[in-house]
């Protein structure tokens, strides 16, 4: 059985929304944090919903309706979603309010809207859609796990037209939090900049990316997902090199038969060891791509990775703002995506042209 | 794909007991695990019952293994999984492929409350050890590295129905030979977050909870974890003891119908259950126990009752709601209960529905109000249906 995609929606930081132009207008960014473009959610979502709604889960309704609209199909056969901070804007909405009212004359929509199924129940809630729902809140793999999940809906012939997805926001709030935490850089830099600032911490992201999988073959499908895998704490940069080749090999593939590789550099000098050795090892005269310095550094980031790979084998072409070395070739037709997200958890992706 | 996944080791704490046996003496003697509040740190002390887990952080951490200053959550996590693990005792363990599945609704926030009051005061100020574990998967990610789990991890978080979901989506990795040995459940702890939010509902009951009477006025939280040990049938022959039973049917159905309410027919409890006797080809009349997610609120008790009718009439198998002793453990609820599901296979047990009355009005039907042991029951259904419109159900039987 083969998993494609059947369409794919993203809101990001870059005009990556209701925009035939890929990627070829890049937003420049000085600072320490992308915030990512909204469209005009008025055309996409009831203006009656929208006031209540958080923006998570604004990106995360738009991007399901465009994705679900791209794709030509109305109603999922599953919906699955994968985010780290869940609904971060509501949970300390209602944590400051919990605190500074001590405990007293709450209202209750931001708490309810806090969990972290939110996003995949209001786009069942607007579809009517009762299929298989569900939430992955696993750090750097949320997504992951997610895109494993319905895989595996997909061998078992339980669902077909599998909306899956990734988003993430940054607050106020959780950016200065984790800026306390060193996750990004102490100075502002520009996006454009981001591999040159030879310093540690990234740039701060956020984004949603949805897909809609199938297992029927297609001419208008965007690309095949041949292959997935997570590492959870490898042991050295030998491990991660011995478990790429393994991936390849289980899908008999060698480095040489990747025509691109994109990974998930950040620009932070303490995680992006592992890429730099990779370029002069593994991955030694491969053509090579980035991303993070369009969408910044999040934990489903890797959402963002899989929007632009994908997009690359519909469009036939690398556009020139992702381009880390090389790529002479103009159409790749195998695409390796090996993002890590604080060196932790590690998570591979195979995808093929059609 | 096809395989059988079995069920090969069982952990639990609640606010009635922090293992397995404690459980089983807690059900005998009928006795709840509401009271007063008095671990957390609330104005509604005293004034709403929940089902606190009877060790204060440091007796709780240390009884785990855990620094003084970890989450609840993951002190509890770890309590049970590892009992689950223990329980299993899989020879070999090293030689299989071995996964954790943990769910939880809010992580780290037990945590990231005192951070806050210090933070929004002043956002330089507030202790990041406090904060830096805020997210659902730490505290799956803690747990899995003291039980040296390595292979594959992950957290779902589908608010009530989470460790239901864990558990299902565990016996999924199996099946689909990713794995042959999954620690799956979930966990957690009670926080002024989750209180006050479920305050601010007005679904919260003052007394202890009544579910499925006519009378129930709310749920009372609670607070713990609950773990299986899922094995493939590879592993399965290597145990030196008879597996427990097995997981035979699972599905997860979407109300749609509205963000925190059931729709008046229980229609996505429904389909979650007629899904999961689907599953495996069997039928309403072979389920000899419903363990009912029966929050008490007069919303869900309602919606999962009718659903019932709709699938079971005219003949119903004894049920309960167990959260008339643990209260309602949130994302940890499906654990627990799927836990409470498989001893009641095992040693024949019938749960009872403390402080059941009356009869609901629009129900042909009324919980089970004594405990009994030695029954015969081979196939269990576990219900866990929560926000968001996720409603999950098992069943499980055996061998």
């Amino acid at each position: 059985m083969k998993t494609y995609i059947r369409s794919s929606a993203c809101i990001s930081p870059q005009n990556t929304f209701g925009n035939d132009n890929f990627l070829t207008e890049v937003v420049e960014y000085n600072g320490t944090r992308l915030k990512a473009i909204e469209p005009d959610y008025k055309e996409l979502v009831d203006p009656k919903q929208l006031r209540r709604m958080s923006h998570i889960i604004k990106m995360g309704m738009a991007t399901a309706m465009e994705c679900l609209k791209k794709g030509n199909t109305e109603m999922p056969g599953a919906i699955i979603t994968g985010t780290a901070y869940g609904c971060l804007e509501d949970t300390v909405t209602f944590l400051t309010r919990t605190i500074e009212q001590q405990e007293e004359l709450l209202p209750p929509t931001a708490f309810i809207q806090s969990t972290h199924n939110t996003v995949a129940a209001q786009i069942a809630l607007m579809l009517k859609c009762h299929q298989y729902n569900n939430t992955f809140v696993h750090k750097g793999i949320s997504f992951e796990s997610a895109l494993l999940d319905a895989i595996m809906l997909l061998k078992e012939q339980e669902a077909d037209n599998i909306l899956v997805g990734g988003t993430d926001e940054m607050t106020d709030t959780s950016f200065t939090i984790l800026s306390r935490l060193g996750l990004y850089k102490r100075w502002p830099v520009s996006n454009l900049d981001l591999y040159a600032t030879k310093t540690r911490g990234s740039m701060g992201g956020e984004g949603a990316a949805f897909f809609l999988l199938t297992d029927k073959a297609s001419k208008n499908n965007l690309a095949e997902l041949t292959a997935i895998r997570t590492i959870y704490k490898p042991e050295n940069i030998e491990d991660i090199e011995k478990r790429v080749v393994s991936f390849l090999a289980d899908n008999d593939l060698m480095i040489k038969d990747i025509d691109l590789v994109i990974t998930g550099k950040s620009g932070d000098t303490a995680h992006d060891d592992i890429y730099e050795q990779l370029y002069v090892s593994l991955f030694n005269g491969a053509n090579l791509a980035n991303y993070k310095h369009l969408c910044g550094e999040y934990p489903t980031s890797s959402a963002f990775a899989l929007w632009l790979a994908s997009n690359i084998i519909k469009n036939e072409l690398v556009p020139e703002a992702v381009i880390e070395r090389n790529t002479q070739k103009a159409a790749p037709k195998k695409i390796l995506i090996y993002n890590h997200y604080q060196k932790i958890y590690h998570s591979l992706m195979l995808v093929s042209a059609i | 794909m096809g395989s059988i996944v079995y069920i090969a080791g069982l952990g639990v704490i609640s606010a009635i007991g922090n293992n397995v046996a404690e459980h089983l003496a807690s059900f005998e003697r009928e006795k709840a695990g509401m009271g007063d509040i008095s671990h957390l740190d609330t104005i509604h002390r005293n004034k709403l019952p929940v089902a606190e887990v009877k060790l204060n952080n440091e007796e709780l951490a240390a009884t785990a293994g855990l620094p003084a200053d970890m989450s609840r959550t993951a002190s509890l996590s770890l309590i049970a999984a590892r009992e689950a693990l223990n329980d299993a005792a899989i020879p070999n363990i090293n030689d299989f492929r071995t996964g954790f599945v943990s769910a939880n609704t809010v992580g780290g926030m037990d945590r990231s409350e005192d951070f806050f009051i210090d933070f929004i005061q002043d956002n330089s100020k507030g202790k990041l050890r406090n904060v830096f574990d805020h997210e659902c998967g730490s505290m799956t990610e803690i747990v899995a590295d003291q039980l040296g789990i390595k292979d594959f991890l992950t957290t779902i978080s589908t608010a009530c129905s989470s460790s239901a979901n864990a558990i299902f989506y565990a016996a999924r990795l199996i099946k689909n030979e990713m794995l042959d040995v999954v620690i799956a459940g979930g966990t957690d702890a009670l926080t002024k977050f989750t209180l006050n939010g479920f305050n601010t509902l007005m679904i919260l009951d003052d007394e202890f909870c009544k579910p499925f009477d006519e009378h129930r006025e709310g749920l009372n939280l609670g607070e713990g974890a609950g773990y299986m040990v899922l094995v493939s049938e590879k592993v399965a022959k290597t145990l030196t003891r008879q597996p427990y039973c097995k997981l035979n049917g699972y599905n997860n159905s979407n109300d749609a119908y509205h963000q925190t309410a059931s729709s008046p027919d229980g229609t996505g409890s429904y389909l979650a259950m007629k899904g999961a006797l689907e599953k495996n080809g069997l039928q309403p009349s072979d389920i000899d126990y419903i363990n009912l997610h029966g929050t008490g609120t007069p919303n869900n008790d309602s919606a999962e009752g009718t659903a019932i009718k709709r699938l079971f009439d005219p003949d119903y198998p004894p049920m309960s709601s167990t959260k008339s002793f643990t209260g309602h453990t949130l994302g940890a609820s499906g654990g627990i209960e799927a836990v409470f599901s498989v001893l009641a296979i095992k040693h024949g047990i019938i749960y009872p529905n403390l402080r059941f009355e009356t009869r609901m009005n629009e129900l042909p039907f009324e919980p089970e109000k004594k405990f009994s042991k030695g029954r015969n029951v081979n196939h269990v259904m576990s219900n866990s249906f929560g926000f968001g419109g996720n409603c999950t159900s098992l069943v499980f039987s055996g061998i």
